[in-house]
C-alpha cells in the first residue's frame, strides 16, 4: 500500500486530474487480454518524460513498484499490477513528433497508437510495416516494449527492426538516448535492441525514432485452398524456396475453417483441409508475376481453390475469412490458452503434426493458425474451465507442444512475451547461466527492483525455480 | 442486481482485448479506461460481486456511454456493451433511486396520459436544461429553467404536435404496401416537417399509412436511464398500438425510436420480462429504418433536378449505424437528381448526444461533438443530413456554437423537397 505522503508526491508530479486511486478506477486499469486481474494502489498518466522520471526518483527513493502500461493490450500480463503499487499509463505522450522524408524516419512519442501512425506516414509514401493483430488500439510504446509481430513479419520483420534509437527513463530516473537516427552505429553495446522486447523491466520508453520505408506501389491478396494441411504446410517452404518472399502468409488449419464457417458462411469449398492468405506486394507488374509463379509452386500440393482478389472489396472478402477466426472460436468452448509458438518455416509440417498427436491424446481441442510465414502459429487450446480437470490437461498439453516446438529448434514465444503468463515455461527454453545474465542485467539497471517487478522471470525459489520435469 | 444477474454470461464474453478503445467515443475523447466498454464491463462484474461501491462514481462512469454501439459492432466478441450498460443502471437504480434525470424524465413519461405537450416539453428539454455539476459531487443539478445561456442552440417546439395533425388512417391505392408509422417524440414534437416528409413520400406511391394515436414514447430514454419499468409501460402500449393495425411493415424515421422497436424491446425488455417478448419480436421484425422501407419499395425521384444542386453530407447516426443501415440513405440521396453527396471525414462517428449523456457528461458530449463539427464544415456542404432528430438538434447546436449557419436536414426532407 501507498502511504497518503506518497500519493500527494505523485499528485505533486502529475496533478490531481491524472492521479488514480477511487477503487473503480484502480478495477480499470488491472487487467489485460490475458484476463488476469491485480488491482494497483495508484493509476498516474505522466504528460512528459520529466514526469515519468519524477514518478520513478521517487519510487527509487521510497521503494515502491511501477507498471508502465500503454493500451493495456499485451497477451502475457507484461503491464499487470501484480502484487500491487503504481501503474503508469504512457497514452497522453502521444504526439507524433516528426516524419523526416529526407532520411525516412519518424519521432514519436509512445502513446501514438500504431494504426494511426501507419495512416499518417502513409500520407507522405511511406510505410511502417509492423502489423499486429491489435494495431487499431495498440501503442507504438507497447508494441516496441513487447517487440511486437505481425503477419507482414515474413517479408519486413518485427518491431525491432524499425526501431534506430529510444529515449528512455531508467528506473532510477536517469533519462537517456540509445542509438540514433543514423543506419549505421557501433559505438558500445546495442542497448536500442536490447530495450526491444524488454518487456518494461528496464526501463520506460518515451521516445521513438523509427525507419521507415517506401510505400510498395501495389498489393495482391490471393485465397489458396488445400486438400490437406500437409499440402498448405509444405505450400508456405515451396513459396520461399522459388525465391518469392510474400509480405504475408496466414495459415488457418481444418478445425480453425470449420470454426469460421460455422458461424460466418464466407464459402470455403468442405473438401478445405487447411487454407493460406497469401499477400504480395511492390510494383504492379511484379505482383503479377509473382502471384501466378505462386499458382504455378503450389499447384502440384493438394492445392482446391486458387482466389485472386482483383480489387480491394474482394480482397478485403478474404481478409475477412481470417478475422472471422478469433469471434468464431468462442463456439468451441468458452475459455482458451493463446500460445504463440515459433519454427523453422521448413519444420511446420512437423509441428502441425505434433500438435494433433497431442490433441488427440489429450484430447482437448486445439485450433491453429497464423503467421505461417515466419514459422509462428497462434495454438490455441479451447477449454472450458467450468469442466473439472480440463485445465489440467490443457496445462499438460501446452507443455508437450512446446517440448515438441523446442526440439524443431523453435521458440516458445514469437510475439507475445513472456510477462507472467508463460513464466512457468521459461526454464524450457533458457538454460540457468543465460538466466543468470539476464537477471543481472535487469539488477544492473533496476538495482531496487522498482520497475515491472515479477515480470519475465519467475521469482519465487531462486535456487530450483522449476520442477525438474519441465526441464 | 438480477438485471447484473442476467447478463453475466454476457460480461464473461468479453476478453478484455482493448479493441473497443478503437471504437468508443466517450473513451477517444477522454483517453480514460473507466470510459471504454472493457472498463465498465469490469466495474460492471466487481459490482456483480459486490466489491465496488454503489456510489456516485460508478453511477457516473455508467453514465458516460452514449449507448451508440460502436463497440459492439466493431468487437470480436460481439459483447452487447450497451446491455449491460443499461443492466447496471437498473441496478444503479435499484440500489440508489434514480438519478435526478432519469426521475424527472420518467415522471413525465408516466404522467397519465402520455405525452402531453407540457409534460413532454419538459422531458424534451431535459438533457438540454438539467446540467449535472461537477461530476464527481454526486447528483447535484442545477437547472434554472432560462438558463439556456451558455452557448445552448435549441430548436424551437413545433406550434402543433404532428400526431394532432394527421388521421389515424390514410387509405392508399389498393394493392399497395401498408405501413404503421411510428412517430416518436423529436418527430412529433420538434420536427413534424419530417413525418409530413415521410408521409408525402409513401403517399406517392400508394401506401396506405396507419398512425395509431394510442403510440407513446418508444421508452429509450427512461430505458437508458436505467429505469425499466417506465420504458416496460411505454413499451406495452406502444405494442399494443402498432399491432392493432395489420400492416407489413413498421416505418421509423428516427433512428433512436427505430433502435428501441427494433433491437432493445426484444434484445433489454423482452429478456426482462418474458411476457413481452413474443409481441416484441414480431414487432421488431416488421420495424424498418424509413430509408430502408424507400430502397425496398424502390422510391424514385419525380422532378430532374435543374438549377444548382444542393452539396449534402450524410451523418450516420449510431442507432442506424449499429443496425446496419449505412447504404440506404446514401444510396437515397445519390439517387435524389437536385442533390450531390459530398462525404465527411468520420461520418460514422458518433455526434455526441447519446440521449441524456449529453447532460451527465456535457463536456465529453461537446467534445465529441467539435470533432463531428470541424468534419461537416470541411466539406463545405450546404447542408448535413441525418437519419435521427436527436442528432440533428445536437449538429445544430454544435454548428451554431461554431457559428455556422449551415442548414440541418433529415434525409426524409432532402428527398421529399427535391
Amino acid at each position: 500500500m501507498l502511504n497518503k505522503g506518497t500519493i500527494e508526491k505523485l499528485i505533486g508530479i502529475v496533478g490531481q486530474a491524472n492521479l488514480l486511486t477511487a477503487r473503480q478506477d484502480l478495477v480499470c486499469y488491472g487487467y489485460d487480454a490475458t484476463q488476469m486481474e491485480f488491482l494497483p494502489d495508484a493509476v498516474v498518466h505522466p504528460a512528459d518524460p520529466g514526469e515519468v522520471a519524477a514518478i520513478l526518483r521517487l519510487a527509487n527513493a521510497e521503494k515502491f513498484p511501477v507498471f508502465p502500461r500503454g493500451a493495456g493490450s499485451g497477451f502475457t500480463g507484461g503491464s499487470l499490477p501484480k502484487g500491487g503499487g503504481v501503474v503508469l499509463v504512457t497514452t497522453r505522450m502521444n504526439r507524433i513528433l516528426r516524419i523526416d522524408t529526407d532520411n525516412l524516419v519518424a519521432e514519436v512519442e509512445p502513446g501514438v497508437v500504431t494504426e494511426k501512425f501507419q495512416q499518417e506516414v502513409e500520407k507522405l509514401g511511406l510505410f511502417y510495416p509492423p502489423d499486429p493483430a491489435s494495431l487499431k488500439f495498440s501503442t507504438l510504446g507497447g508494441n516496441v516494449a513487447e517487440c511486437a509481430g505481425g503477419p507482414r513479419a515474413v517479408k519486413y520483420g518485427v518491431t525491432k527492426d524499425f526501431v534506430m534509437g529510444l529515449e528512455v527513463v531508467l528506473p532510477n530516473g536517469d533519462i537517456i538516448r540509445t542509438g540514433g537516427e543514423t543506419y549505421k552505429g557501433v559505438v558500445g553495446y546495442d542497448l536500442t535492441k536490447l530495450m526491444c522486447g524488454s518487456e518494461g523491466t528496464l526501463g520506460i520508453i518515451t521516445k521513438i525514432i523509427f525507419r521507415l520505408l517506401p510505400l510498395p506501389e501495389a498489393k495482391k491478396t490471393i485465397l489458396a485452398i488445400f486438400g490437406s494441411i500437409d499440402g498448405a504446410a509444405k505450400a508456405v517452404s515451396t513459396i520461399i524456396r522459388g525465391k518469392i518472399i510474400p509480405t504475408t502468409l496466414e495459415f488457418m488449419d481444418h478445425p480453425t475453417i470449420q470454426c469460421v464457417e460455422r458461424r460466418f458462411h464466407l464459402g470455403i469449398p468442405s473438401t478445405a483441409r487447411a487454407l493460406l492468405i497469401i499477400e504480395v506486394d511492390g510494383d504492379r507488374d511484379l505482383i503479377e508475376k509473382q502471384s501466378e509463379q505462386i499458382r504455378a509452386l503450389i499447384s502440384p500440393l493438394d492445392l482446391v481453390e486458387f482466389r485472386v482478389a482483383r480489387d480491394a472489396p474482394e480482397a478485403e472478402q478474404i481478409w475477412k475469412v481470417r478475422r472471422s477466426v478469433s469471434p468464431s472460436l468462442r463456439d468451441v468452448n468458452p475459455d482458451k490458452y493463446n500460445e504463440d509458438i515459433v519454427v523453422p518455416r521448413s519444420k511446420i509440417p512437423e509441428i502441425l503434426r505434433q500438435i494433433e498427436a497431442v490433441q488427440k491424446k489429450y484430447d482437448v481441442p486445439i485450433v491453429n493458425f497464423g503467421h505461417a510465414g515466419d514459422g509462428n502459429i497462434h495454438v490455441n487450446i479451447m477449454i472450458d474451465k467450468q469442466v473439472i480437470g480440463m485445465e489440467q490437461k490443457a496445462q499438460e498439453a501446452i507443455r508437450e507442444i512446446f517440448r515438441a516446438t523446442l526440439n524443431a529448434g523453435g521458440t516458445l514465444s514469437g510475439e507475445h512475451g513472456i510477462g507472467l503468463a508463460k513464466q512457468p515455461f521459461l526454464a524450457m527454453e533458457m538454460g540457468p547461466e543465460q538466466m543468470a545474465l539476464m537477471k543481472t542485467i535487469k539488477r544492473a539497471f533496476d538495482p531496487h527492483n522498482i520497475l515491472n517487478p515479477g515480470k519475465i522471470f519467475p521469482e519465487a525459489n531462486e535456487a530450483a525455480p522449476f520442477p525438474p520435469s519441465l526441464r | 442486481m438480477d438485471s447484473l444477474r442476467r447478463l453475466e454470461k454476457e460480461m464473461k464474453k468479453c476478453v478484455r482485448c482493448g479493441a473497443c478503445r478503437a471504437y468508443c467515443p466517450a473513451f477517444l475523447e477522454t483517453g480514460r479506461e473507466p470510459a471504454v466498454a472493457r472498463g465498465k464491463i469490469a466495474v460492471a462484474q466487481h459490482l456483480l460481486h459486490q466489491d465496488l461501491p454503489w456510489d456516485g462514481l460508478t453511477r457516473e462512469i455508467m453514465a458516460n456511454c452514449l449507448l451508440c454501439g460502436n463497440c459492439t459492432m466493431n468487437c470480436p466478441n460481439e459483447v452487447a456493451t450497451d446491455e449491460i450498460v443499461i443492466g447496471a443502471r437498473e441496478a444503479l437504480a435499484e440500489k440508489r433511486g434514480l438519478p435526478f434525470l432519469a426521475r424527472a424524465v420518467s415522471t413525465v413519461l408516466r404522467f397519465p396520459r402520455g405525452m402531453r405537450l407540457g409534460a413532454a416539453i419538459a422531458y424534451l428539454l431535459s438533457p438540454l436544461v438539467f446540467r449535472k455539476i461537477p461530476a464527481t459531487s454526486g447528483l447535484r443539478l442545477r437547472f434554472p429553467v432560462p438558463f439556456l445561456g451558455n452557448n445552448r442552440h435549441i430548436p424551437p417546439l413545433a406550434s402543433k404536435p404532428f400526431l394532432s395533425s394527421c388521421p389515424e388512417v390514410l387509405p392508399g391505392k389498393p394493392g399497395a404496401p401498408s405501413v404503421v408509422f411510428f412517430v416518436g417524440c423529436m418527430n412529433n414534437f420538434v420536427y413534424p416537417q419530417i413525418g409530413e416528409a415521410l408521409l408525402a413520400l409513401l403517399q406517392g406511391m400508394g401506401c396506405t399509412i396507419f398512425i395509431p394515436k394510442g403510440q407513446q414514447c418508444c421508452g429509450l430514454p427512461a430505458l437508458s436511464g436505467g429505469d425499466l419499468e417506465t420504458s416496460r409501460r411505454l413499451a406495452e402500449k406502444n405494442l399494443a398500438a402498432l399491432g392493432s393495425f395489420s400492416a407489413d411493415f413498421v416505418v421509423s424515421a428516427c433512428a433512436s425510436c427505430g433502435g428501441a422497436l427494433h433491437k432493445f424491446y426484444p434484445a433489454v425488455l423482452g429478456k426482462a420480462f418474458p411476457e413481452l417478448q413474443g409481441q416484441a419480436e414480431h414487432i421488431a421484425g416488421k420495424t424498418l429504418d424509413a430509408s430502408t422501407l424507400l430502397t425496398r419499395l424502390g422510391w424514385q425521384p419525380r422532378g430532374s433536378g435543374s438549377g444548382e444542386p444542393l452539396a449534402v453530407t450524410y451523418h450516420d447516426p449510431c442507432h442506424l449505424r449499429a443496425r446496419g443501415v449505412t447504404k440506404d440513405p446514401r444510396d437515397l440521396l445519390k439517387h435524389a437528381p437536385g442533390v450531390k453527396l459530398v462525404e465527411m471525414e468520420g461520418a460514422d462517428r458518433c455526434c455526441g448526444l447519446g440521449g441524456t449523456f449529453n447532460v451527465h457528461h456535457y463536456e465529453t458530449s461537446m467534445g465529441i461533438n467539435r470533432g463531428k463539427t470541424a468534419a461537416i464544415l470541411r466539406t463545405g456542404a450546404q447542408a448535413v443530413v441525418s437519419g435521427c432528430p436527436g442528432c440533428m438538434m445536437q449538429l445544430s447546436d454544435g454548428l451554431k456554437q461554431q457559428g455556422s449557419a449551415m442548414r440541418v436536414m433529415h434525409t426524409l426532407e432532402v428527398l421529399a423537397n427535391e
